[in-house]
């Protein structure tokens, strides 16, 4: 794939992780891998820039006599998975209209 | 490795970056292999499911702007003194157009990158119109009964037609390639700012 594509897309997809309920790398990176196989160390850019970005906070909570880092999604972490959603519907349109050509010349 | 070693040599290497930066890093990873021991690796396996330090590096590198690592460079250790910032002024005259070389030769660079690539392009267009003018010069020869020359003319403007858009392939690539080149080469210059031997 495109790198510039799937960095874009791990970022969505490190924000849809972080959706619901505030979580942690380790978390993120477990909550991912069925879908997509993230490593520690791509990870930790990634989080960097959405954090400079303001599309999630970051705060440190005690853990196990340990501190860990949990990252919050914003308003405007949000609003890029919804705007990820749109942009979506229009390339599964664009997706249906190429392989429905291939299908056509298939028959033929 | 056990954890302490790991950070210990991480943060080594990522000296020249901003303390804060290094902080947090190192931060990052400690998290991530106290999670990966409490949910059953030992030690040894928690750092080694975090890849190669080399990785590790070269990301956390790739993703720091270089201007940023040029600063970090140049930022004095501490406070400028009454008459350091008076030699500062005083010298303006050498460094301020010392920089401006630099910032001069590294625009230079960009362009001469880009006409590199716009050049094998032109390669294939020359290619291309070299063809064509070849082609409409032959009937004018037929005409004038240089018969042989005509022919010639006319077999060299289709050898040229034909090659160009072959030639289009490799040059792309090339391009391509001297792009990756060129990517590849500034994280070397961002490496020379940043690990031990940055630090001295």
């Amino acid at each position: 794939m495109d790198i510039q594509m799937k960095r874009g897309l791990l970022d969505v997809c490190v924000l849809a992780a972080i959706k619901d309920e505030d979580s942690y790398g380790y978390q993120i990176i477990r909550d991912m891998k069925p879908y997509v196989e993230i490593s520690e160390s791509t990870l930790y850019p990634i989080l960097r820039r959405l954090e400079a970005a303001e599309l999630l906070s970051v705060r440190t909570a005690e853990h196990n006599g340990r501190l860990r880092k949990y990252y919050h999604i914003t308003p405007a972490g949000l609003e890029r998975i919804e705007t990820f959603r749109e942009e979506w519907r229009e390339i599964m349109s664009i997706y249906k209209f190429v392989t429905k050509e291939d299908f056509v010349n298939d028959k033929e | 490795m056990t954890k302490n070693e790991f950070l210990f040599e991480l943060g080594q290497r990522l000296s020249g970056l901003p303390k804060e930066d290094i902080v947090a890093s190192l931060d990052y990873y400690s998290e991530l292999i106290d999670d990966h021991i409490e949910n059953g690796m030992s030690e040894e396996e928690a750092v080694g499911s975090l890849g190669t330090l080399d990785e590790i590096v070269s990301q956390i590198i790739g993703d720091t702007p270089l201007p940023k690592l040029v600063k970090e460079k140049i930022k004095p250790k501490r406070a400028l003194r009454v008459w350091e910032i008076v030699l500062l002024i005083l010298g303006s005259p050498i460094w301020l157009s010392l920089l401006i070389a630099l910032f001069v030769v590294l625009i230079a660079i960009a362009v001469t990158i880009f006409s590199v690539i716009i050049s094998f392009f032109a390669v294939d267009f020359a290619f291309a119109a070299a063809g064509v003018g070849l082609l409409a010069l032959s009937p004018v020869l037929f005409v004038y009964g240089k018969t042989a020359t005509a022919l010639a003319y006319l077999g060299f403007s289709l050898i040229l037609l034909g090659s160009a858009p072959l030639l289009f392939i490799p040059l792309k690539k090339l391009a391509g390639l001297v792009l990756i080149l060129c990517k590849k080469t500034l994280l070397l210059i961002k490496r020379c700012f940043v690990g031990k031997e940055a630090a001295k």
